[in-house]
């Protein structure tokens, strides 16, 4: 083999279907290139080194980052903000995941996100009504984009009037995540950069105006809290609230893109889905399985060697664990190309396992399952105006840069 | 039965009982459908109520947050079975194949699974269990009871016995605002089955939330005022609760009464059975056509040096019944054993406990992530140089590598470094369980030879 298997999964050219690369790294369920990263790629092995407490999310128990091909834009993400949650261990990770909950999910919120429902249905219709030509639209930038930064800006509590501007702000923080060969890297650097500086001050601000005058909304009550966790500092909460957006943007974009694109090459699942919304239950956990946004976790490392398949990992190197492969692992699901949401028995990978496990999957779940019903039922007749898409640069979040449809119309 | 059509003529037109209504009764019915049983099935079930759901009893139920009549078992399939409800098996006749009702009829079966379960062990004067306001808790009658008697608000509640179900109890009166007293007979709630130094924590909790807790002490008589209403408690140490409500929560006894004399290995310690769920008779032979599965089921372990174990699981109930519904209608070469990790979870005082392995084997404990301080934290428990067991205080997502770990029998202490090992977890400490013959309320696990001689063995808790 000329490239190495791990550089055939990043290379942009295998971005539209990597699934057949991810056969071949099964083969070799710990692979190992000379300097480069420990790859995990079968279902029970990455199950259970995300279960691994000899497992770090912290950079800092990285004995080196040479030779890992994504160390860098984690780094300068970082020179700005205190890690969020995601790349911290236990005991700060509990602590901050846990004050982070309380206003989000059970025991102390159990109705915080199902009592989102209207509100998401009402900017699911408003979008979709604002479609205007349904003879060729781009799903990614008129629907899946848009959906979840409004989602975020209710529940973090970002007035309306301020929603356009954190529109381009986050626009701007999730294209730099997806580096674009033809653009100018300094430029690009530069303009994301400006973009997080002013949506850190932005919700500075916005932090010390819920202090003052705290609503019912995310943000001020994190401001607010006063637990037996203590309190959030402002840098704690601008990073929390950071990763929030990202984390919950980045995710939900492509679990809505790849849900459309899935459903639209099986035409019997979405004339099912049409047919009964219900089926957008098991039709968005098959899709997690099948194509999920996040195909790879890649900032672990190991606090000791642990042996995995009679390969041993040294103390401090680089694991990276491929969920997508592990969801089409066939030790694990039975016809895993097949996509179907008849599926018994779906443990799937596709937001993770273990103490890092998806915090905002029960919105994300929620927000594709109306959104993908929705499209479902209301746009007419849809195709695909190109198979396959145009894909994002990044091989880590994978989704299509544009989704190009038609449809005869738009349903009221 | 090799090849002779006799098991193809049992799926087709053979009759199987079920006794026992609940948990593993269930689902070993829903399994016997799913693999083809289309002969008669009977389910027998000493409560009128349809099979529901006990972890909320003590927990969401009295609280107010769901009503204990809405507990029943979600059904994964129809099972088109004959239902005796409300009508306890009283008697086994092994040769001929029946099975006896308090009703007097009988039912015969060519395969019979045993699925009686447990009740909740009562106060052991009559007298004195009889006065108003004294509780088990145990069905769903008697969380309806007692939550209806708690929405009352009483002045103050005590709880006999701080196991787990005495612990939750505790934690629900505490969440509802009610004056709770515990006494508890060891030296710190969950002692029996976690140990000591996991008490210890259990302590801190339950004081903490303002739980007025006395360990070391044993309840001795309950007093009723002139109406038959309990009014006080008396403690061996000499001192008196004023109280409205009593709950005992004393264990559990097995329900195997109603076999005594038949001839099967059944006994105050369970039915003892093989890693398959066949019986056992007194002789030591195993039935084929008798089965046992669920809390009242006892068998080897092969991880566990073959100890029979019985367990008071959930998990285990669910897992075990499908397993006993296989075999029963399989090949002996199709049949396969049950050989789950014992696990178990409990909700009190905010904090979620959920164990893997056989904590109570264990002779040491290592504090392997977080702190006992915070309430926070994985013990893990080595039983001569190897992992046996583990419990989690908050951090249950952790689990599942410990559970590999006692599969694996890993080296005890655990040589590696974890992400949150702190000062706590330097080293290994005596585990601290009970002397296990000075009996307490019983660990929720129990282990031991079998011998049918123990079916006369009787338990009562000193006085």
């Amino acid at each position: 083999m000329t490239q190495s298997l791990l550089h055939q999964i990043l290379d942009y050219a295998n971005r539209a279907n990597p699934y057949p690369l991810y056969e071949e790294l099964r083969k070799r369920p710990v692979h190992h290139d000379d300097g480069g990263p420990y790859v995990v790629s079968t279902y029970y092995e990455i199950r259970s080194l995300l279960h691994d407490p000899r497992i770090s999310s912290d950079v800092r128990n990285l004995a080196s980052t040479a030779g890992d091909p994504l160390a860098e834009p984690a780094q300068e993400e970082e020179s700005t903000l205190p890690p969020g949650f995601l790349r911290l261990d236990p005991p700060e990770h509990d602590r901050l995941r846990r004050m982070t909950n309380r206003p989000f999910g059970p025991p102390h919120s159990p109705h915080r996100v199902d009592g989102m429902r209207g509100e998401l249905r009402d900017i699911v219709s408003g979008l979709i009504d604002g479609i205007g030509d349904p003879g060729r639209m781009d799903l990614v930038e008129q629907f899946s984009y848009p959906f979840p930064v409004t989602v975020i800006c209710r529940l973090l509590g970002v007035p309306r009037e301020d929603e356009s501007r954190f529109h381009t702000w986050a626009d701007t923080l999730a294209a730099s995540l997806d580096p674009d060969p033809d653009a100018d890297p300094t430029e690009r650097g530069k303009g994301a950069h400006d973009a997080r500086m002013q949506l850190g001050m932005y919700l500075a601000g916005l932090i010390e105006e819920r202090r003052r005058n705290p609503g019912d909304d995310m943000l001020s009550q994190l401001a607010t809290a006063t637990g037996e966790d203590g309190s959030m500092t402002t840098m704690e909460l601008l990073s929390t609230a950071a990763l929030l957006l990202i984390a919950g943007h980045e995710t939900t974009v492509n679990l809505i893109t790849n849900g459309m694109l899935t459903l639209l090459r099986h035409p019997d699942v979405l004339q099912r889905l049409r047919e009964d919304p219900q089926l957008a239950v098991p039709v968005v956990e098959e899709l997690l399985r099948f194509e999920p946004p996040v195909q790879l976790v890649p900032q672990r490392t190991t606090l000791a060697d642990i042996e995995v398949r009679g390969v041993t990992i040294p103390k401090g190197a680089s694991l990276w664990l491929v969920l997508a492969s592990g969801n089409r692992d066939p030790q694990r699901f039975e016809d895993p190309d097949r996509f179907d949401p008849d599926r018994r028995d779906n443990q799937h990978l596709g937001l993770g396992s273990g103490i890092h496990s998806c915090f905002g999957a029960p919105l994300a779940r929620l927000e594709a399952q109306l959104a993908l019903s929705e499209l479902a039922r209301r746009l007419e007749n849809p195709r695909l105006l190109e198979d396959p898409p145009p894909y994002r640069q990044n091989a880590v979040l994978r989704g299509p840069r544009h989704l190009h449809i038609s449809c005869d119309g738009i349903r009221p | 039965m090799l090849g002779d059509g006799s098991l193809e003529r049992l799926k087709r037109e053979g009759r199987i009982v079920v006794v026992g209504a609940s948990l593993a009764g269930l689902r070993a019915a829903e399994t016997l459908r799913a693999e083809g049983f289309e002969g008669s099935l009977t389910m027998i079930g000493d409560e009128p109520h349809e099979p529901y759901d006990r972890p909320p009893l003590s927990k969401q139920v009295l609280l107010g947050r769901a009503a204990a009549d809405r507990t029943a078992l979600p059904r994964l399939r129809s099972v088109d079975a004959t239902w005796r409800l409300g009508v306890p098996a009283t008697g086994l006749d092994m040769a001929a194949g029946r099975v006896r009702l308090a009703d007097g009829d009988e039912v015969p079966y060519d395969r019979l699974l045993i699925a009686t379960g447990v009740r909740a062990r009562a106060w052991p004067r009559e007298a004195e269990a009889e006065l108003d306001g004294v509780f088990v808790l145990r069905t769903r009658d008697d969380s309806a009871a007692l939550a209806r008697r708690l929405e009352e608000g009483p002045k103050r509640v005590l709880v006999i016995g701080a196991g787990f179900t005495g612990s939750e109890i505790a934690s629900a009166c505490r969440e509802r605002g009610l004056a709770v007293t515990v006494a508890e007979r060891g030296a710190a709630p969950l002692v029996g089955a976690l140990g000591g130094v996991v008490g210890a924590v259990a302590a801190e909790m339950q004081r903490e939330h303002g739980v007025d807790l006395r360990c070391g002490v044993m309840v001795t008589a309950l007093e009723g005022d002139a109406s038959g209403r309990v009014r006080a408690a008396h403690l061996s140490d000499g001192s008196t609760v004023e109280t409205d409500i009593v709950i005992v929560s004393l264990g559990a006894i097995r329900n195997t009464e109603w076999l005594a004399g038949s001839g099967l290995g059944a006994g105050p310690r369970g039915i003892a059975c093989d890693a398959g769920c066949r019986a056992f008779d007194i002789r030591g032979i195993v039935t084929d056509d008798i089965y046992a599965a669920g809390d009242v089921a006892r068998s080897p372990h092969p991880l566990f040096g073959y100890q029979f174990l019985s367990l008071e699981h959930w998990g285990n109930a669910a897992s075990q019944a499908r397993i006993a519904a296989h075999n029963m209608i399989s090949e002996s070469t199709d049949r396969i054993p049950h050989m789950e990790v014992p696990a178990f979870w409990s909700s009190q005082f905010g904090v979620n406990i959920k164990s893997v392995g056989v904590p109570s084997l264990g002779t040491e404990v290592l504090i392997s992530q977080g702190a006992l301080r915070d309430h926070r934290f994985i013990g893990v428990y080595g039983y001569q140089g190897r992992v046996i067991g583990a419990v989690a205080f908050d951090q249950a997502r952790w689990l599942p590598f410990y559970q590999e770990l006692i599969e694996t029998t890993a080296a005890f202490p655990p040589p590696f470094p974890t992400v949150d090992r702190r000062s706590d977890g330097q080293r290994p400490v005596d585990a601290d369980f009970p002397d296990p013959s000075v009996p307490t309320h019983g660990p929720t696990v129990t282990l031991g030879g079998y011998s049918p001689a123990d079916r006369r063995m009787t338990f009562t808790p000193a006085h």
